[in-house]
Order: structure tokens, then C-alpha cells, then sequence
């Protein structure tokens, strides 16, 4: 290995035209590139010592072979200067700026020395103050309209976008245009002294270098040609336009020489001109872009940067990785959460490299015996000279397993218990990354727990997930340490958990606590068996006739001995509603000495995305560790109890009776005469109008009121009526999956459409389908769908329920692409901030943001409820069972 | 100093508890503490304890030095705001105005625009005045912008007589509360050269006869400007509701002007507020600015249920403002002001910044995220902030 080298800065700077000499292997003259044989030609821009593309050729010069050859620059020397694209605004400036006949900074010499003495002070504090002032200094400069230093009446200098320079005469008031050439002289004659002070940097960008005599050419591995397969070599974009530019320059070269009249010299150097700013930047407002011969803009050197499939971002910010795999997900309740199901085939193919030692070599022999194809085997070998075997190719994997000794690398397969990381885009916060534990496994699918859904934001509808692993051992203790799934538990967004139970966890925690569920032991040992704990079971609840435990009971025997909790559950709202201990409904919990004593656990204890729940107190106090084994176990438990009772929606669950029915359409009816009502006294305008409103407007206000109103109490009507063991019900109750909504849509009326917050109106003149007549104010015109999921709707119906969903759609497209510039803007404007040590925050320049991190140092993600620590909890740990 | 059963009278736990944690805990907790510990009978070693454990507590909760506490704060605004409604108007407890809520009022906030798409303002009134409507009608008719058009019917052109007759709504007028006079010295004002006049036909029209004859293709702008002409009111304030919280009458007004608003005798200063950052930020200062910025951006979120810790909500609001004025998060802001050409590349207009660099001849120190993450070294964050070197020969 050679030595390591740390880049320390960069700096930036414009290559002068010795520069550019002095690094080019060549000068390149000729605009043929090949011979007739497909060899290459020297003086070309495809010329040999451009550096060596082909598998085997040796670099004329430096020896090197494709791996090794970084490419060399050649040059062309420009007939006639022209001048750079990217420098036009810096010329133009200048040109303002300066005189055109002493070529001295139009800045009175009585100020020079203050402004200067100015400009450094503030570069040493305060880089950016600098950089105004300097813009100042240099607008200042372009007002004076005579040279403070020889006295000379300025021209006007005006710049005809892209790239042609007039110079109007003060006193004849003609248009000169000005070519690169003279444009050239007079940024020559700026002493370094004034650029200074317009912030330029004359000893690495002096003016004059900004109009180009020598052009730099690139070496060739940056502009490869492909062969397709009718074995036609096809060229780059760069290569085609190096070619035109040399091509151009030899003509005006020969010309020039020739001394052909003027017209003709000035026509090929616009041409030239041409070349070379389309050759630096193809997008160049004004200019006719260059095409290929199948009309596509060609790619030049400012398009490989831009954007976000350009150089910067898509290739320097970020960066194809390596060792990664991405397939479907599906679930697996059976991992624990901070698993990962990988199949066998992606765990052949991912390797971590292993040092083989005396303790670890027997087991690496193994899998070097397995070889590439078995799983658990190893690709590579890495000997101690730096040697690598592909294991592919070897015949006697015996043999070089015998081999195999104590400082080898054997990149190994991955096997259960490696540390890898698990993401899914788009990755908006950093649980989108988190650390897993392998588990290989038959199938083809990466497996996760489903607790992990919330912080992915994943489902199984067909999402994928990458994966990738850590190949250095820093970076594997790293994702140990900090990356773990435990340690993600408690979002830093809010403080709370955000790995919890989700639907049918929370269904069957609600099923298994709630009063009536009694338990034989059987069941008991069962579900404890489905937990994969062994424990001593704990005194039955109800001895006689039969023993029974109840679920509360066996929930217990997961809780830590020394854990207190109380607070409302989900279900504890509207008639359930309970505030303290007095609790009827079972809806208050109470958890003492670890022992759940009362209330059922549904989405506020334990659900994910809940803050200051039994959950969060329980990861708060006892560790991750504890709580990740606590859900590991205990959502084992749920499901299985589900499983044991039977838990399912089915279509009479959200049915209504025809008595119901009836009353539903009474509610709608009484709402539809008042709708009509009110759609009689606009007509009359005899209706009132809300203030600042139009008529119009306040009549759509009310009747959607009124509206709204009714569904509301249609909703009420069926939901009073459902039995407390309706499994829509319970879900919605407890929170499991649905609300009240959505079972007033499913059983009694969708109620009214909108778009853009208005009934629906837009579509054939005066209505929105032929159906209804002209101006039809009603209610069922305008959108109100009065049927309900479960009895279907009618066609109108339908499609006014389609433009409604319809908008949801556009409305998520659009937002995702607006929040996402968003994000990335806070990010790009925030990512240099850290903690100090002394709690400061600061940012890459060490100046303090804040002097104490959101005032009063708490980490969000371990505060409490967004306090720094919670009083009552502390005491009430201190003093125990004393209060 | 104890009483009889050994435990401490609770002077002494105040005391004790203010000695040990004031200087390490902020003053709320402090408080928090003594106001809890007065329900118990504590003994010195149990109070010992409670302390023990509060100051362990404290330090476990505080943030890890080195943490990149600004990416996870973009990321915590960040990701909640994929979850918002892109809904540009909704009620926000006055019905009778609109207001920019979710998504696109957030994106307002962080650009730091000059104006908001709905500004408002709400205007508390001083105690002595805030409790009766009538004088809070006064006081809204006052301020409202009122000008020519909202109290007009109708505008006429006479070319025989030289003049234009403005029909004066008798309705608005009274809403308004100014009367035909007014409206006629507020003309008299602007209109020059003409005789302004009650008409005495109909008390309710005016007649503006004009000296000169009138020039039929200037009629459009003589029309326009009769009618933007401003009869009384602040200027800005479009439109005043009157709004009952509590004991007290509140004016919400669409639009804002701190400066005149602020003049007001009757109107409470300390309690006025706008939803105007730049303007807060030019007539209040910067922490005034920094503080609304807050308030603002919680409120949006809180507005669509979603919870956000304010820390974070700080320190965005904190980047926004240190250099004492309010910059956008953006490349004309806070991202353009970083010293790292590299960075500012990697963010938006690539060549532009690479260019500018080159002729300033810059350095890129490599010191933040963005530029070690383009060389491919460690971001000087987190766990690479730090450089743990072990030193075998060290004794204990």
C-alpha cells in the first residue's frame, strides 16, 4: 500500500497559458483522429500519450497500464485568442471597472489606500463582508466616467449577451466592437494591486488568463469512445467538439498565414469563438446549442457539472457504493426487530472481510472450503502481500484453504449475527437508515419485524429495501454502537417511541387485556411458548370452578419487577372517557411493581409514534435492550392471542339495519330540505352573507355546514349502535387501524365530495355530469354521495367520489416534490452544526450558533415530553412505594 | 433546623435544592422541583437522593457533544412536512379571512420572504378599551384602510358639464363610518384643479367638476385615481374584523403596518402581533424576529397535528437570524453565505460558484460536511469529530 495523503484544501484558480503548456504532452494540431486502420493518431485529440485506454497498451508516458495511467493533458494553441464563456460577467465587469487607457482601477487614489486597508481587515474576520465590500468597490469603480489617474473620458462598455463586447466612444458616440485580442490587452494592463482590491486573486487568476490562447485538452480517459457492436467507434461529446475546435484552428491558422482578407479571418474566428464556449458550456442563453448529428444537444464540460445527475451531485455528494443489495420486502413477526431476513442467494454475494487469526482459522478454512457457491463460504482471499484470489477460479480450494495462515483477509460470506444497514427512500430522517442483525434465510425476499414499518415508512405492497455492509471494523462497532434498531426507538423529532405496536399488534394487545379474556393454563403456557420465555406462572386470577389467568396477568410477566406506569389508554374518550384510577371502563392503566392491575393496552400505551406511553417510560428507564426484548417478546404474545381468539372484519360488521337505514335517510333528508331552503333564499337573495364573503360563497359555506353536519350525525347514529365487539369497531376504538370516519363512510354515507374545498361543480356547463340539471344547486348534484361503502354507490355517485380521490393523488405528487427541495435546503443550510464540548453549537468555522443547544441542553430525543427531565417521574423513582 | 421526625421544614429544601441544581438546571426546573418536593416529608438523606437522581437524570438526558444537531433538526421539520396538506387556504378561527397554512406557508417562512401571501395582524387593545365593543368598532373603523371604491355605487362621466358623479353607497358609509364629507375633503386632496361638490339632487353623490376639459384617453386613470383614493385609515390594513376572546374584543386585521399601527394610543404594543417577519424584523428587532419566526413555524405544525420539538424549530430559527437580519434558507441565504466553494458547488448553480472561486483564487478549507463528503474523507461531525488516540505506555 502506498502512503496515505490527506487532502488539506483546495485551491481554486484559473490555469494560465504557461501553465497549461507546461502540463501537455502534446500540442495537437491535427482535427483526423484515426488512421484507416483504427489506430489512433499522434497529434490527434485521441493521441497516445493522452494516456493509455486500452486493456494492456502502456502509456507512452508514464509507463503506466489502463489501471494505473491517470490520462495527460495536451493543448492546443489557439490561432487568434477567444475568449472563455465563464468569465464573460468577470470581463465584463472589469472592463466597466478599469480604464481603458492606463488600465488602472477607476477608484480615486486618495481612497485606494483606505478601501484596501479596509478590505483586509474584513478578510481576516468577517470572508464574506469581504466579498460584498469588494462588489462594492467594483460598482463604485464602474460609475466614474473619467480615469482619476490619466484623466481619460471613459467609453461606454456594453456586453451583446453571450459573448460580444461594444465599446461606445464618449464623444463620437460610435459602436466599436471589441475582439478577445484587445479585450486581451487591456485586462493585461490591471496592476495586481487593483484587482486586489476587487477581490480578485492576481497570482492564480490574472484577468488576462479569463480570454483563452492556449486550450487545455483533457486527457482521453475522461472522454471515452464506445464501440457498438457493428464495431463503430463512437465518439464522446467532448471528443466531437475538440475535434471542431481543432479543425477551425487550423483554418484560421492557415488563413492567417496565407493572409486571406479580413472578412474570411473574423467569419472562423466567431467559428472558433463558437466552438470553444459551447465546447465549456452548451447551455449558454442566446447561443444555438450544438448538436449532434442526430440533433441531440451535445453534453459539454458545464452539463458534466450541473444538476443533479451532474458531476457534483450525483457524483461527489453521492456515491455508488459497493457491497449493497436492494429486493422486495415482506414481513417476518418471528425476527426480532432489529433483524433482517436476508436470502441465501444476496448473502453469497455480500462479503465482510475477516483477518484470519489462530482463534478464528479452523472456521475460515470452512468456508473457504465452501467455496463462492455455498452458503456459508467466501469469495476472496486477500494474501499478506496484497495478493487477491478470486475463489471463483481456483481449482484446489483445499489446497489454498490449507494455505490459509494468520494475517490472510478471507472476505467471507455474511451469516447470521453480522451487523449490516438497512434503508428505504426516501431516507427523510435518519431512522430511514438503521442497523440490522443477519438472518439468512431461504426465499428472496430481505424480511423485517413489523415494528420497524413506522420508521421506514414502509409496507409490503411491494416496497424494496437496500441493504448494505459495513466492510471496515470502525464502521461495523459504529452501526453496533449507533445504528441499532434499539437505539431508534425514541425519535428525535418529538421524544417519543417510534417503534411500537401497529394494527394487528395493537388488536391483539387490546384482545388480550381487556377484562373478559380468562385464560385456561393451557393457553397460558401456549402463549408464553409463543413468547419464548419460561417462567413460573404467577398465582391464578380466578381459582374456582376452574384456575384461570388473566391476559393483564400474563402481560405482567414481561414487565420489568420495579416498573410504574398509569395514564389513559385509546379507548378512553367519549363515553369510555377516564381520567384517574376510578375507572369503570377499564380505559385508565395503572402498572405498579410491574404488574399491569388495570386498563387495556391498546395504541396510547404501547402503539408506535405515541410520546410519554407505557412503551417509552419502559425504554426510558430500564434501556433499549430491555425494551427491544420486551417487544420482541410480548408482540409474539399479541399475535398469538390473536390467532388463538380469532380476530377479523367481515361484511355484517359494518351492515346497518333496515330501522337504522331508515333513520340514516331521515337525518340526510332533513338535511337536503334545508340545503333546498337555503338554495331557495339565495335564489331569492334573501340570504344572509357572511361577513366578507360573497353571496355565492356564503351560500356554499352554510350548505356545506349543514352537510357536513349530517354526516356527522349519521355517523353518530350507526357507530352508538355498534356492538363492543364489531371488530371495525374495536380497531377504530383502540386504534388499531381506522376511525370514526371511515366506519361512517363504510356503514352510513360517504357525505360530501370536494375538490379544492368546494362541492363539485366544475365539468359540462352549469353541472358536473349530463345527469343532473342546469344549475342544480342541490345537494346530490353538487356531489353529496348519500350512499355508504357497504351499499354501494351509483354511478353519478362514483364519479364524483373519482374527482375527489382524484385530487388526494395530484395533491400528494405535487407536495412530495415541494417539501422535498424543502428538506434538502434545510439540510444543505444546517449539516455543518455539531455540539461542542461545551454544549455550544457551532458550525464548520467554529462561530457559535447557539451558546447553550436549544437553552437548555436536552438531547430532544431523550427529554421527556420536550422538558429536561420529568420531576415527578425522578421523585416518584427516589421514593418508591413510599408515596 | 428539622423537625421532630427528622425531616426537613421545607425553607431548608428550597434552600438546599436551590444551592445544589440552580447553577446546572434551568430556572423552570428548579422551580418544578421545589413546587413538588413540598408535598413530601423528606428527610436529609432522602432529599439527598432525590438530588443525586435528578442531577444523574439531567446529565443522561443532555445532548452528546458532537451530535449533528442541525441535520437532525432539518430532518425532524423535514419529514413531517411530506405529511401536510398542500391546502393553501383554511380557516383559521376567522372565517371571514384566509389564511396560508401547511406546506406552502412553512416554505414562506424559510424563504424569508419580504411579505406573506396573507399577511395579518392581530391588534390587542389596551385594557381600559379592550372590553367594549362599541369603542373597539371605533377603533377597527379607524384603522381600516378605507378608500373611495369601497364606498362607491357608481362613477359617471359628464362630458356636457365637465364633470364625473360618484353615487356613494349610503350601507358602506355607515359601515365605514365616515360620512360624505369626509369622502370630499379626502378628494379635495388628491383630485387638483377641479371643484368638489355635493350634489343637490342626491346627498349621497358628488360632483367633481373639472377646470380643464377632461381628456377622454385620460378617463380610465382619472377614474382610478378618484377611487384609490384614500379616505382614512392605516395604510396596508385591508380589512378588520372584530373578534370576542375571552373578556376581550380583538382586531384581526388581513394586512399589516407595525409602525403606523403602533401609534395607536388605544391599542396595547406590548400584545400587537403580525405574521410579517421582515417587517417585525425592521420595526421590533431581531430577537423579535427570531422569536415570531418560532412562533410561526410551530404554529404550522402544530396546525396540522404534527409534533415537533421547538428545539429544533430554534436553532433553524437561529441560522436564520445570526447575522442580525432575517436570511432565507436557500442559496441567496444561508447556504450562500458559507465560505466553502466546494459546498456552495454542491448545493445549487455548480459552474457559477466554481467560476467565482477561481477568479477570487479561494481556498476550500475542507472544514464542513458537504466538502469532506466530495473528497471523501470524514465528515468532521459526530463520532469523526473526535480522535481517540490510545496510549499504551500511560499509567493510571
Amino acid at each position: 500500500m502506498s502512503e496515505e495523503k490527506v487532502i488539506a484544501a483546495v485551491k481554486f484558480g484559473i490555469l494560465s497559458p504557461d501553465e497549461i503548456r507546461k502540463m501537455s504532452v502534446v500540442q495537437v494540431t491535427s482535427p483526423e483522429t484515426y488512421y484507416e486502420d483504427g489506430t489512433p493518431k499522434a497529434f490527434s485529440v485521441m493521441d497516445p500519450r493522452l494516456g493509455a485506454i486500452e486493456p494492456g497498451q502502456v502509456c507512452p508516458v508514464c509507463g503506466n497500464t489502463m489501471k494505473a495511467c491517470p490520462g495527460h493533458f495536451g493543448h492546443i494553441e489557439l490561432a487568434l485568442p477567444v475568449i472563455n464563456v465563464l468569465f464573460v460577467k468577470h470581463i465584463y465587469d472589469l472592463l466597466k471597472a478599469t480604464c481603458p487607457r492606463c488600465g488602472r482601477l477607476k477608484i480615486p487614489p486618495e481612497v485606494f489606500e483606505k478601501y484596501r486597508r479596509y478590505l483586509l481587515k474584513l478578510r481576516e474576520r468577517h470572508p464574506y463582508l469581504a466579498k460584498l465590500f469588494a462588489e462594492n468597490i467594483k460598482r463604485q469603480a464602474m460609475k466614474a466616467s473619467v480615469c482619476p489617474y490619466c484623466g481619460a473620458k471613459q467609453p461606454k462598455i456594453r456586453l451583446e449577451k453571450p459573448i460580444t463586447f461594444y465599446e461606445e466612444d464618449p464623444e463620437t458616440r460610435d459602436k466599436i466592437r471589441l475582439n478577445p485580442r484587445e479585450i486581451r490587452r487591456r485586462l493585461e494592463m490591471i496592476p495586481n494591486e487593483d484587482l486586489e482590491l476587487l477581490g480578485y486573486d492576481p497570482k492564480d487568476a490574472r484577468p488576462e488568463w479569463m480570454v483563452l490562447t492556449v486550450l487545455p485538452v483533457p486527457p482521453t480517459s475522461i472522454r471515452p469512445s464506445i464501440l457498438i457492436e457493428t464495431g463503430i467507434r463512437s465518439e464522446d461529446d467532448l471528443t466531437h467538439k475538440l475535434v471542431d475546435i481543432v479543425r477551425t484552428n487550423e483554418r484560421l491558422r492557415e488563413h492567417l498565414a496565407s493572409g486571406a482578407p479580413e472578412i474570411i479571418i473574423d467569419d472562423l474566428w466567431e467559428l472558433l469563438q463558437y466552438h470553444v464556449t459551447t465546447y465549456l458550456d452548451n447551455e449558454v442563453p442566446g447561443l444555438p446549442p450544438a448538436k449532434h448529428r442526430s440533433g441531440r444537444p451535445l453534453k459539454t464540460l458545464a452539463q458534466r457539472l450541473r444538476g443533479k445527475e451532474g458531476r457534483f451531485r450525483g457524483n461527489l455528494s453521492g456515491k455508488r457504493v459497493d457491497f449493497s443489495a436492494r429486493t422486495v420486502i415482506s414481513p417476518d413477526p418471528y425476527l426480532s426487530i432489529n433483524e433482517v431476513g436476508v436470502p441465501v442467494e444476496i448473502a453469497k454475494v455480500l462479503t465482510v472481510p475477516e483477518k484470519v487469526t489462530e482463534w478464528n482459522i479452523e472456521e475460515l478454512r470452512k468456508y473457504v472450503l465452501n467455496g463462492p457457491y455455498k452458503w456459508p463460504g467466501a469469495n476472496y482471499i486477500v494474501t499478506p502481500d496484497g495478493r487477491r484470489i478470486d475463489l471463483r477460479y481456483v481449482r484446489d480450494r483445499k489446497s489454498i484453504a490449507e494455505s490459509l495462515a494468520p494475517g490472510y483477509i478471507v472476505e467471507r460470506h455474511i451469516k447470521d449475527g453480522d451487523i449490516v444497514l438497512f434503508n428505504r427512500q426516501p431516507s427523510l430522517h435518519r431512522m430511514s437508515m438503521m442497523g440490522h442483525v443477519v438472518k439468512v434465510l431461504p426465499g428472496r425476499t430481505f424480511r423485517l419485524h413489523l415494528a420497524v414499518c413506522p420508521p421506514y415508512n414502509a409496507d409490503f405492497d411491494g416496497d424494496e429495501m437496500n441493504l448494505h455492509v459495513p466492510q471496515t471494523e470502525d464502521a461495523r462497532a459504529e452501526a453496533r454502537i449507533l445504528l441499532k434498531v434499539q437505539n431508534h426507538i425514541l425519535t428525535p423529532r418529538y421524544g417519543g417511541v417510534i417503534i411500537g405496536a401497529i394494527q394487528d399488534y395493537v388488536s391483539g394487545a387490546y384482545i388480550l387485556t381487556i377484562k373478559s379474556t380468562l385464560l385456561e393454563k393451557e393457553e397460558v403456557v401456549e402463549l408464553l411458548a409463543a413468547a419464548g420465555i419460561v417462567k413460573e406462572l404467577p398465582e391464578p386470577a380466578i381459582l374456582s370452578p376452574k384456575k384461570y389467568w388473566t391476559g393483564k396477568q400474563v402481560v405482567s410477566l414481561f414487565l420489568p419487577e420495579n416498573f410504574n406506569y398509569h395514564g389513559k389508554s385509546n379507548i378512553s374518550s367519549g363515553n369510555l372517557r377516564c381520567d384517574d384510577i376510578n375507572c369503570f371502563w377499564d380505559s385508565y392503566i395503572v402498572v405498579k411493581q410491574g404488574k399491569l392491575l388495570m386498563g387495556v393496552l391498546d395504541k396510547k400505551p404501547i402503539g408506535a409514534e405515541q410520546q410519554d406511553s407505557l412503551l417509552y417510560w419502559l425504554c426510558k428507564e430500564y434501556g433499549v435492550e430491555t425494551c427491544a426484548t420486551f417487544m420482541d417478546r410480548v408482540f409474539r404474545l399479541f399475535i398469538r392471542t390473536l390467532e388463538i381468539k380469532g380476530f377479523t372484519l367481515r361484511l355484517d360488521d359494518v351492515e346497518v339495519d333496515e330501522e337504522t337505514r331508515k333513520q340514516i335517510i331521515d337525518i340526510l333528508n332533513k338535511a337536503f330540505e334545508k340545503v333546498k331552503d337555503l338554495v331557495d333564499r339565495y335564489v331569492r337573495r334573501e340570504l344572509e352573507v357572511v361577513p366578507g364573503r360573497s353571496l355565492e360563497e356564503s351560500l356554499e359555506i352554510k350548505i356545506l355546514e349543514v352537510l357536513a353536519e349530517a354526516r356527522d350525525r349519521a355517523g353518530e347514529l350507526v357507530v352508538s349502535k355498534l356492538s363492543p365487539i364489531n371488530f371495525a369497531f374495536a380497531m377504530a376504538r383502540t386504534g388499531a387501524r381506522g376511525n370514526v370516519l371511515n366506519l361512517t363512510q363504510m356503514m352510513a354515507t360517504l357525505g360530501q365530495m370536494t375538490v379544492r374545498g368546494e362541492r363539485i361543480w366544475r365539468g359540462y356547463m352549469g353541472r358536473y355530469l349530463p345527469h343532473f340539471k342546469r344549475n342544480d344547486l342541490g345537494a346530490i348534484a353538487r356531489g353529496f354521495v348519500v350512499n355508504s361503502f357497504c351499499s354501494g354507490l351509483s354511478v353519478t355517485e362514483m364519479f364524483m367520489h373519482a374527482a375527489g380521490g382524484r385530487e388526494g393523488l395530484v395533491d400528494t405528487a405535487v407536495r412530495t416534490s415541494q417539501s422535498g427541495y424543502m428538506q434538502r435546503r434545510l439540510i444543505n443550510a444546517l449539516l455543518d452544526l455539531y455540539v461542542e464540548y461545551d454544549y455550544t453549537v457551532r458550525d464548520s468555522t467554529g462561530s457559535i450558533i447557539q451558546f447553550a443547544y436549544g437553552e437548555d441542553k436536552a438531547d430532544p430525543s431523550k427529554a421527556p415530553h420536550g422538558k429536561l427531565l420529568n420531576v415527578e417521574r425522578v421523585i416518584e423513582r427516589v421514593l418508591g412505594g413510599a408515596m | 433546623m428539622s423537625s421532630g421526625n427528622g425531616s426537613l421544614n421545607p425553607s431548608t429544601i428550597d434552600r438546599i435544592v436551590e444551592e445544589r441544581l440552580s447553577d446546572r438546571l434551568p430556572k423552570n426546573i428548579v422551580e418544578e422541583i421545589k413546587q413538588a418536593l413540598k408535598r413530601f416529608q423528606l428527610t436529609e438523606e432522602s432529599l439527598e437522593k432525590i438530588i443525586n437522581e435528578v442531577e444523574r437524570e439531567a446529565q443522561a438526558n443532555m445532548v452528546e457533544p458532537g451530535e449533528p444537531v442541525g441535520v437532525v433538526a432539518a430532518q425532524s421539520i423535514g419529514e413531517p412536512s411530506t405529511q401536510m396538506t398542500l391546502r393553501t387556504f383554511h380557516y383559521a378561527g376567522v372565517r371571514e379571512l384566509n389564511v396560508t397554512l401547511g406546506l406552502p406557508r412553512l416554505i414562506e417562512l424559510v424563504d424569508a420572504k419580504k411579505v406573506p401571501s396573507t399577511p395579518l395582524t392581530y391588534v390587542y387593545l389596551k385594557p381600559e378599551y379592550s372590553k367594549d365593543r362599541e369603542m373597539a368598532v371605533k377603533i377597527a373603523q379607524r384603522i381600516e384602510l378605507t378608500k373611495v371604491v369601497n364606498v362607491t355605487l357608481r362613477i359617471d362621466i359628464d362630458f356636457l358639464s365637465n364633470a364625473m358623479v360618484l353615487t356613494l353607497d349610503a350601507d358602506m358609509l355607515k359601515d365605514k363610518g365616515v360620512d360624505v364629507d369626509d369622502v370630499i375633503k379626502a378628494l379635495q386632496k388628491s383630485i387638483k384643479k377641479a371643484k368638489i361638490t355635493q350634489s343637490s339632487e342626491n346627498p349621497y353623490q358628488i360632483v367633481i367638476e373639472f377646470e380643464e376639459a377632461i381628456d377622454p384617453t385620460q378617463v380610465e386613470k382619472i377614474r382610478e385615481k378618484i377611487l384609490q383614493t384614500r379616505i382614512k385609515g392605516v395604510k396596508g390594513i385591508n380589512k378588520v374584523i372584530i373578534q370576542r376572546r375571552g373578556d376581550e374584543y380583538v382586531l384581526v386585521c388581513e394586512g399589516s403596518n407595525l409602525v403606523e399601527l403602533l401609534q395607536f394610543e388605544e391599542i396595547d404594543h406590548r400584545r400587537i402581533r403580525t405574521n410579517n417577519i421582515k417587517e417585525i424584523e425592521a420595526v421590533l428587532g431581531i430577537e423579535a424576529a427570531r422569536a415570531a419566526l418560532i412562533e410561526e413555524i410551530l404554529n404550522v405544525l402544530e396546525e396540522q397535528g404534527l409534533d415537533v420539538d421547538i428545539r429544533h424549530v430554534m436553532l433553524v430559527a437561529d441560522m436564520m437570524t445570526r447575522t442580525g437580519t432575517v436570511k432565507a434558507i436557500g442559496r441567496h441565504g444561508v447556504v450562500g453565505m458559507k465560505s466553502s466553494p466546494l459546498a456552495r458547488a454542491a448545493f445549487e448553480v455548480t459552474v457559477k460558484n466554481l467560476v467565482d472561486a477561481a477568479v477570487r483564487g479561494e481556498v476550500d478549507e475542507l472544514l464542513g460536511v458537504a466538502e469532506n463528503v466530495i473528497v471523501g474523507s470524514y465528515i468532521p461531525v459526530g463520532t469523526a469529530k473526535t480522535r481517540v488516540v490510545y496510549n499504551p505506555y500511560m499509567k493510571e
